[in-house]
């Protein structure tokens, strides 16, 4: 008996090949050690000039005030770790902090902030965590679940904080898709976060926080 | 029968139309959105064409990683090989993120009969499930459901004080499925991509259910059609800009992942274990024509179903299998044979709006219209009285001296007798007038 795999793909060129006499020979351009290939069929999306940083800035403020989410754009460490400490007594109980070397050069300490894998993350009040990039056209703040956060840090307290480097601001998912290294060759997850964890499923109301963080603190932390 | 539920007509109509208003603006927010469009459907084609190959690397990247691939020709080998993963592995609970191919291969069923609990997790889905339904919107499953429904479930099977207040009602939901999260052995999600070149999957929502199904259980198990493979990472920056804006109107979801395999080395959390579970389950049958192949273009947004004057009536229940609206109509039919619905595809009146409104320019029109034609071929000799009588049709209509004698007969002759007032029976006819436009044409033109 044929195993699944070749019975399917001997299905999918037999299909094939009624419309094309060979189809191996369609085999396309794989790129086998480059991480991705940039020309996309159809070319490249047309783009607006590249913005200039504080551009970049107000529009992802804007887009994040839009989606709900609270921002505070800290011109130093101190003053984002100032905002950090007021906004974890507002909420009393423990603060959850990724183990990333810009936030722990914040030095959150005092017993209400704790190291992630303390203590279990659902049990946190506040979770903090460092988005590697952010998109100024959706309001979108991406997250890689790389050392020190991984996948469910952003996910479990209701209230999260990411605090994001002003330098890390990219204008779309054109521009994100071009970095180097590539971003899952960095991670295993990718974690795009616009807005606060939402749902219309009851008479199409919408509900802020479900199973994600019902609230969204956005810390930009200007370079230095 | 949905023709007759008012409430559930109504709600369709309002959901439509709301998610109708909320895509047509943000569609119009973006400058380029027919050259994203035509892009989208650009790289659908080049991807099935080229299907094979895209899978074979996409399997490779995905084993390069550490993952399990399996590839099921069918829903019940797929079903079978998630049933005995999870026995193998001593899994009591398994909960799911809101997917379409889960409830085509009716893995709930598959789970339960071997005595594994499994939970929806998307809150709509979670409220079907409680209730015994079926979903009748693909984004809103639950849309036919009111706030007092909701609470007197909640209240029936969960225990819960009675709400009629919505925030709480969610509330409720989360405190109850946080548990299951924090129980569940295994995660299952579907994909709205599968990118070839990472071997990465992609899903978009909202709640933050998938996220939880992919980041919290020991394993996770996703489960892909074969047509969901992109080539390229770079390809999602046409297909994201699309996708929410298409279903909500929103720019984005509020979470999508781009999950590359199981934790890796290093990093604090995340499944143990990935499963890619590629599915077959008809979709082969469905490439050899390259018009109605277009019907796999599908990203399952549905804005197709919002759009559709026959879908707001109907529902989604209304339809034979999981897809409904128009989608529905061009996928069901060729997924399972012709011969198992061969009504589907007449069951729409053309209009047009579900291809304008597709954001990756399926022509489902003329996939209907292609289907009809191999359903009238089939059989020779099908419908040969009907073929008759368009004949007739034709020739009379070639001919105004008798178009005009036809029409004064229609008005003398009994009508409604023998097989016509059988066929009336269902149907209205419009009262035919006592004048022809043309005996009042002439009128008008000698009385000047």
């Amino acid at each position: 008996m044929r195993s699944g795999r070749e019975e399917i793909l001997a299905r999918i060129r037999a299909s094939l090949s009624q419309v094309r006499a060979d189809a191996s020979h369609a085999k396309p351009e794989v790129a086998a050690a480059s991480c991705r290939q940039h020309e996309a069929v159809g070319g490249e999306t047309r783009r607006e000039e590249p913005g200039t940083r504080s551009h970049l800035q107000a529009r992802l403020v804007e887009e994040l005030q839009a989606l709900g989410a609270r921002v505070c754009v800290a011109a130093d460490g101190t003053a984002a770790r100032e905002y950090l400490v007021r906004l974890a007594a507002e909420k009393g109980g423990k603060a959850l902090v990724a183990r990333r070397p810009l936030v722990e050069s914040l030095r959150l300490e005092g017993e209400r902030f704790h190291p992630y894998g303390s203590f279990p993350a659902q049990e946190a009040a506040l979770s903090i965590t460092q988005a590697d990039y952010a998109l100024a056209d959706t309001g979108t703040l991406i997250l890689l679940a790389g050392a020190g956060e991984g996948r469910a840090l952003s996910l479990l307290a209701p209230v999260n904080a990411t605090l994001l480097p002003a330098s890390r601001i990219l204008s779309d998912l054109d521009e994100l898709f071009r970095q180097e290294p590539c971003a899952t060759e960095r991670s295993s997850d990718l974690v795009f976060t616009t807005g606060p964890s939402r749902t219309a499923d009851i008479e199409l109301t919408l509900t802020i926080g479900v199973h994600g963080p019902g609230e969204l603190h956005v810390v930009v932390l200007a370079d230095t | 029968m949905a023709l007759e539920d008012l409430r559930l007509q109504q709600a369709l109509a309002n959901a439509s139309f709301r998610f109708m208003a909320a895509r047509d603006r943000a569609a119009s927010e973006v400058e380029d959105w027919e050259e994203l469009r035509r892009r989208a459907h650009a790289i659908k084609r080049d991807a099935l064409e080229n299907l094979a190959a895209y899978l074979e690397q996409f399997e490779a990247r995905v084993l390069e990683r550490g993952g399990q691939v399996f590839w099921a020709a069918t829903g019940q080998q797929a079903c079978s090989y998630i049933v005995q993963l999870a026995r193998a592995r001593g899994v009591r609970l398994v909960v799911k993120g809101k997917s379409m191919v889960t409830e085509e291969i009716e893995l709930n069923h598959a789970l339960q009969r071997q005595d594994i609990e499994v939970v929806e997790t998307d809150l709509g889905e979670y409220i079907i499930q409680l209730a015994g339904e079926r979903p009748s919107h693909i984004v809103a499953p639950a849309i036919h459901k009111t706030r007092r429904d909701v609470a007197e479930l909640f209240e029936k099977k969960l225990g819960m004080p009675p709400t009629d207040d919505i925030p709480r009602l969610t509330a409720q939901a989360r405190s109850v499925l946080r548990e299951k999260f924090l129980a569940a052995g295994m995660g299952v999600t579907g994909a709205n991509f599968a990118v070839a070149e990472t071997g990465s999957i992609v899903v978009v929502e909202n709640e933050g259910n998938i996220r939880f199904c992919t980041s919290v259980p020991r394993i996770h198990v996703a489960v892909v059609g074969i047509e969901k493979v992109i080539p390229r990472q770079a390809d999602l920056a046409v297909f994201l800009r699309l996708i929410a804006r298409s279903a909500t109107g929103q720019k984005m979801g509020a979470y999508m992942s781009v999950v590359t395999g199981a934790r890796r080395a290093g990093e604090p959390d995340g499944p143990e274990e990935f499963h890619l579970v590629l599915l077959d389950n008809g979709r082969t049958r469905v490439l050899a024509d390259p018009l109605k192949r277009e019907a796999l273009y599908c990203i399952r947004c549905g804005a197709c179903l919002n759009v559709c004057p026959v879908y707001r009536k109907i529902g989604g229940h209304a339809y034979p299998w999981v897809y409904s609206g128009p989608i529905g109509a061009v996928l069901t039919p060729q997924m399972q044979g012709l011969d198992w619905e061969p009504k589907l595809p007449f069951a729409s009146s053309l209009c047009g709006a579900c291809r304008e409104a597709c954001p990756v320019k399926i022509r489902i029109p003329e996939v209907l219209l292609a289907l009809r034609r191999q359903e009238a071929e089939s059989v020779p000799g099908r419908h040969r009285w009907e073929r008759l009588a368009f004949r007739i049709w034709a020739w009379v209509m070639e001919r105004p001296w008798l178009y005009e004698l036809a029409g004064t007969g229609a008005r003398l002759a009994p009508l409604r007798l023998g097989p016509v007032a059988a066929w009336l029976r269902t149907r209205e006819l419009p009262e035919i007038p006592r004048y022809s436009f043309r005996q009042w044409w002439r009128q008008r033109r000698d009385s000047r």
